[in-house]
């Protein structure tokens, strides 16, 4: 039983549904709800990012692209088109899959410095149709959006909105551990160490690695449709080429290959920009020298460098793979 | 119609002279550090602003370039010395993140620094059109094409006839053998991050009264640079020279017979059609991966 409690599954599940549960109490006004509901949006972005990133070794520098989709899908068919909330986002989702999964094969086959290109490419277009169309989109002055209702019920005020966004990081960060444990996670990171390697031994990497970009694409894409509703209002602005760098950056700051690396990291890079208000013009400096430095001192991300201080020595190399799975 | 073709072209072959020059400076510091630099474009940014501040405080254009070329070079020095070479080892993605971080610093010390508005320079000599063949090109695109000429020339000289030259590309073939041949490796990185942060703010004074000015244009430059690169195949400096060409022509082309509302997006567009059918660029060396 505790040895259950201390593996990263049981126990960090529980420990995040703790802090979900308990942070209300240190949220003394709506200012302070609104952050922590946006933190578990790009929590949950990070998370399916993560899979691709950390786990498949697969960088994207477009993903706030398949935000941006999910988003303006969820606007345009449930304000301009009158949906129902629920089916504009079951659609727009699905539409998302299919379109990660149409470009992903191609996209894959790149390797390190042309897959960025690839992806990064790939966010422009999406970022520059969104502001082009705008007998859709709204263009550069964005497009409002419905509340979010399920029947007659109406999902509404911050402190409802943070429940459900709490409980819906829970299930997605429930699901990516289980997709970890199982053996499609173990294929993952073997074609992560070593492309031809991984085949060798019967795993099929483009598959592989298609299905995981197409996971963390839905998972963007809901993020963003939620964020639409939630808002009330969308522009392009989360579409850009900086919003996919601060999303991989939130990755990589909280630790690749660590599920709960991608949520500390979602919490301290959303949070950040809201503390440097303070710092008034130089905020875009501050902004900056953090990236900079959080990658020369901790290369390996917030989390794993933590854990490792905590790992008693003589475990390190079978327990390596167990913090690897964290 | 062939005019009109003639016009395009022209203003393709200037644009893409500078998307060459972006390049190049993407390649230099590939070839020696493996870095993809993605605050190249903020060197185009400071090469313009400063120029245009320097010329504001009445230096003659003969003064203010190379000083404002000069200031480029020793940020990009500042860049190796103080976030990529405290960073050694560290993974692509990191890097990645490393030379964004500090595209976004430079952005942000741009404004403070400057400001927020555009800046228009003065051509460097007069800005009466001149007629060819039907078209018309402004004196400044001479420039432009006459300048990223030149630089061309005097870069396969460099790399071609002078020590320091050869002594980057070894490093770019193979470090180790670089360093064991008692090639001062540091020195290969320290000077690659200078060269090309001086070609990237050439390329930035030299567009800039043409496109006008401001804090924030390295950003598209910068992308459009880097697509350019990957275009020719990354590390190639003719690859550089033609992906840089190709895509300024492709882009005025489609932004004239198609549609200029998407003229950015047709750079994007054609490095992931390349790219699906040639994984390594146009010129780029195909590598197979090690077990």
């Amino acid at each position: 039983m505790l040895q259950r409690l201390a593996s990263p599954r049981t126990g960090g599940l529980l420990a995040l549904a703790a802090a979900i549960t308990l942070l209300p109490l240190a949220l003394s006004n709506k200012y302070f709800y609104d952050i922590a509901i946006l933190v578990g949006l790009n929590a949950i972005v990070c998370v399916g990012l993560n899979l691709l990133i950390g786990y498949a070794g697969q960088i994207s520098l477009g993903h706030a692209g398949f935000f941006g989709l999910g988003a303006y899908g969820s606007a345009i068919l449930a304000s301009r088109y009158g949906w129902p909330p629920l089916a504009a986002m079951f659609t727009t989702t699905l539409a998302v899959a299919a379109l990660a999964f149409v470009v992903g094969r191609p996209i894959l086959r790149l390797k390190g410095h042309y897959l960025a290109m690839a992806t990064l490419g790939l966010g422009v277009i999406i970022f520059m149709v969104i502001t082009t169309e705008d007998k859709f989109t709204g263009g550069p002055d964005g497009i409002s959006v419905v509340p979010f209702s399920i029947g007659g019920f109406v999902l509404q005020g911050e402190r409802s909105w943070y429940w459900v966004v709490g409980a819906l990081l829970l299930v997605a960060v429930w699901l990516a551990l289980n997709l970890i444990e199982s053996p499609t996670g173990r294929a993952l990171r073997a074609l992560h160490s070593s492309e031809v390697g991984a085949e060798v031994v019967g795993i099929n990497a483009a598959d592989h690695k298609v299905m995981v970009f197409v996971i963390s694409a839905v998972f963007a894409s809901l993020a963003g449709s939620l964020a639409a509703h939630y808002s009330g209002f969308v522009t392009p602005g989360k579409v850009t080429f900086l919003h996919s760098i601060e999303l991989v950056t939130m990755v990589v700051f909280g630790g690749m290959a660590s599920t709960f690396g991608a949520v500390v990291g979602a919490a301290v890079l959303t949070t950040l920009p809201q503390l440097l208000t303070v710092f008034k013009d130089y905020e875009m400096m501050v902004f900056g020298a953090v990236m900079i430095g959080t990658m020369i001192f901790l290369p390996r991300g917030v989390v794993p460098s933590l854990a490792r201080l905590f790992q008693p020595p003589q475990r390190n190399a079978p327990g390596k793979d167990k913090g690897a799975a964290a | 119609m062939s005019a009109q073709f003639m016009q395009y072209l022209l203003t393709g072959l200037t644009v893409g002279a500078i998307y060459a020059l972006v390049a190049l400076g993407f390649s230099i510091i590939f070839n020696a550090s493996h870095v993809i630099n993605f605050a190249q474009g903020e060197f185009v940014m400071i090469g313009g602003m400063a120029t245009v501040s320097l010329s504001a405080a009445g230096l003659p254009y003969l003064l203010a370039i190379p000083l404002a070329v000069a200031a480029a070079a020793l940020v990009g020095l500042a860049l190796e010395k103080f976030a990529v070479e405290p960073a050694r080892g560290a993974s692509v993605v990191a890097l990645i993140i490393i030379t964004i971080g500090a595209s976004i610093f430079l952005r942000g010390l741009a404004m403070v620094v400057w400001d927020k508005r555009f800046h228009a320079l003065k051509p460097f000599t007069g800005d009466t059109p001149i007629a060819i063949a039907g078209a018309t090109i402004l004196p400044q695109s001479l420039w432009v094409i006459g300048v990223t000429l030149a630089i061309v020339l005097a870069l396969s000289w460099f790399f071609g006839r002078t020590l320091l030259g050869k002594a980057m590309l070894a490093t770019s073939h193979n470090r180790l053998a670089a360093q064991l041949c008692g090639i001062n490796v540091r020195m290969v990185l320290f000077v690659s991050f200078g060269l090309s942060a001086a070609l990237g703010a050439i390329a930035g004074i030299l567009i800039a009264p043409i496109t006008l000015t401001s804090f924030d244009v390295g950003v598209m430059l910068g992308l459009k640079g880097f697509a350019a690169a990957i275009l020719g195949g990354l590390g190639s400096g003719v690859g550089a020279v033609v992906g840089g060409l190709a895509l300024g022509i492709a882009e005025t082309m489609s932004a004239g017979y198609l549609s200029s509302a998407y003229k950015d997006a047709i750079a994007f567009v054609i490095i992931l059609a390349v790219l699906f059918f040639m994984p390594s660029g146009l010129f780029g060396t195909r590598g197979g991966e090690r077990v």
